[in-house]
């Protein structure tokens, strides 16, 4: 039970940080905190204690293997995080350019 | 069979736009119109022929729990519909528009993903292939919100970039609980089994999912990204994200998964019932005071989002009634907005509306529709806008919720209000403005003049033989919340 509490603490630890930081890297990174908590809490949720890979062959039975299927939705999940963090760091560059600064505090001409 | 042609079609021209169109944009125009074109013609055609059954399409073959399953029932239909009348405008109106932009193919490519992710998203029947076509759509968006490279652009673009990822990972982790109670990943499937699971699972799964739907749909206290990210897109890219985005990805989907799958919980109805009040009146006072005409249009999404979630929360089948046609007529009007706005500002080159003035003189087109979308928006009879609401007060206080009524007839009186504004210091306001910096071109009025037709034919939608063949079959999938399982199991398989 800890380490699923323990995987929510860190999801929170993520949105906090993205909530709260004023500088874009620091925001960038907490995005990327959530993203492993999620991935980390559905490798946890397929995980059973003893059992093993699920590779099926001649002489191996299905009932001891972890669940498969968390495992394939991970890895798109990984590469749309990816994703995410590519977008969001070439947004970051840009700002960069126009504003001099990764202080969100500055950037905001956008108000009202 | 028609079922995959929806992601297939849009996603296709995305790559080929991109292959083909080397410098010039005239093939991406030309691809992305009839892709468009296409995808309205198939909807509306699968809207008349499907009878209100429920399709079912199991991709390659693999059987229903096993693979990815697209579904076709009437919500799915009437949605996109929806989606793909404003696509079709939107892109009538962005051949000149852009132009004034950038002439490039890649915003055409974008488009084209965008619509991708939005059809996807409306005609999947699996939690995980939703959550990655909305990805697929959230790209596009970011990427469309910053597409005019000026620095209040990205500032939007990085704003709606984070809240969407946080709103996206809450969506995944709700997922992952499901998966983890159930063993499922389809929708019909996990409507099955969670009424055996602990009753706890329900909770969990329905916060997180309601947190990350409602940062999609922009109610309030999710709302921050709304304004910015919806009055920096370019206006045909307005059109497509208050009109239709925040509907596919948020209120679409929150009446599939609330409705469908978690059989309508009354604590998550009342949660509506709330969120959506205060959204119809913290949107419309934000609203009102606005000057530049995107900002205001873009708080009056949030408001008038507002009505829907209040028309899902009162939960009985005239609020769903109300709900989805609120969702059809604020695609219509809004869409309509924003691309009298975008038309002001190629003319004007300004957004302010005080800066603006005799434009029923020199845009005649944009002003006249323009008037016809406010007066739909604010709920003036006989426009479409003016039933949708009176049919959710109507059910407000059926289902015994006056206050929510007279709420919702406030923010309608605000709303109201705001749009005398926009009418008085903008389009007819005294400032003598001689000649339009820029001409309209006849596609461009067409766009505009397609809605503002919608505006009026829509609301013939009310009248009892027209509404049984339209709106009905939609309100009773919805209302009668679990039936999708058997529809969806049991269904008519194409494959």
């Amino acid at each position: 039970m800890i380490v699923y509490i323990l995987c929510f603490v860190l999801f929170l630890v993520g949105i906090y940080g993205a909530i709260t930081k004023r500088d874009l890297i620091k925001i960038i990174l907490s995005i990327s905190i959530l993203g492993y908590s999620v991935n980390l809490l559905f490798i946890l949720f397929a995980y059973r204690s003893e059992s093993i890979y699920p590779i099926l062959s001649k002489g191996k039975e299905i009932l001891p293997m972890v669940d498969p299927l968390p495992q394939a939705l991970v890895l798109t999940s990984i590469v749309i995080e990816l994703g995410t963090t590519a977008m969001l760091v070439a947004l970051a560059v840009r700002l960069f350019e126009k504003y001099k600064t990764f202080d969100i505090t500055q950037i905001r001409r956008l108000k009202g | 069979m028609i079922l995959p042609y929806y992601i297939i079609i849009p996603l296709l021209t995305a790559f080929i736009i991109s292959l083909i169109a080397g410098k010039k944009d005239i093939y991406a125009i030309w691809l992305s119109f009839i892709a468009t074109t296409a995808l309205l013609i198939l909807s509306i055609y699968s809207l008349l022929t499907s009878k209100h059954e429920t399709i079912t399409y199991t991709m390659s073959g693999w059987k229903i729990p096993f693979g990815i399953v697209l579904v076709q029932d009437a919500l799915t239909s009437f949605t996109l519909v929806t989606v793909n009348i404003i696509a079709f405008t939107a892109i009538l109106f962005s051949i000149n528009y852009i132009r004034y932009l950038s002439s490039d193919w890649k915003y055409y490519a974008l488009f084209m993903l965008l619509l991708t992710g939005m059809n996807g998203v409306v005609v999947t029947g699996d939690l995980f292939n939703l959550y990655v076509l909305m990805e697929i759509a959230l790209f596009a968006a970011f990427a469309l919100v910053a597409y005019g490279s000026r620095a209040e652009e990205f500032e939007a673009a990085f704003k709606y970039a984070v809240m969407g990822s946080i709103s996206s990972f809450m969506i995944l982790l709700g997922i992952a609980v499901t998966y983890s109670a159930t063993s499922y990943l389809t929708m019909a499937k996990v409507a099955e089994v969670l009424p055996l699971v602990d009753k706890k699972v329900v909770f969990w799964v329905g916060a997180l999912f309601i947190a990350g739907f409602s940062l999609k749909a922009a109610s309030i206290p999710f709302h921050s990204w709304l304004p910015d990210a919806h009055s920096s897109a370019p206006a045909p890219i307005s059109a497509m994200l208050s009109g239709v985005l925040i509907k596919a990805l948020g209120i679409y989907v929150l009446l599939r998964i609330f409705y469908n799958v978690l059989d309508a919980p009354e604590i998550f109805l009342k949660a509506f019932l709330v969120l959506g009040t205060i959204s119809i009146l913290i949107g419309v006072f934000l609203a009102i005071g606005q000057w530049d005409f995107k900002r205001l249009l873009a708080y009056h999404s949030i408001s008038q989002i507002g009505y829907i979630l209040l028309g899902i929360g009162i939960g009985t089948p005239l609020g769903i009634l109300g709900a989805v046609f609120h969702l059809l007529n604020h695609a219509i009007f809004k869409g309509l907005l924003f691309l009298n706005s975008g038309a002001v500002e190629i003319a004007l080159g300004t957004r302010d509306l005080r800066k603006m003035g005799n434009l029923s003189k020199i845009l005649p087109v944009t002003s006249q529709t323009s008037l016809i979308a406010s007066l739909s928006i604010s709920g003036i009879p006989p426009f479409n806008g003016f039933f949708s609401k009176l049919i959710i007060i109507i059910a407000a206080i059926e289902a015994n919720l006056p206050w929510y009524a007279f709420f919702g007839i406030i923010g309608s009186l605000l709303t109201l209000a705001s749009f005398m504004k926009v009418q008085r210091y903008g389009f007819k306001a005294e400032n003598v403005i001689e000649v339009a910096s820029n001409k309209i071109d006849w596609r461009m009025n067409l766009a505009m003049i397609l809605l503002a037709a919608l505006c009026i034919l829509t609301s013939m939608m009310v009248i009892p033989g027209i509404r049984e063949v339209t709106l009905d079959p939609v309100v009773s999938v919805v209302a009668n919340k679990t039936e999708y399982i058997k529809l969806v199991l049991g269904g008519l398989n194409e494959n």
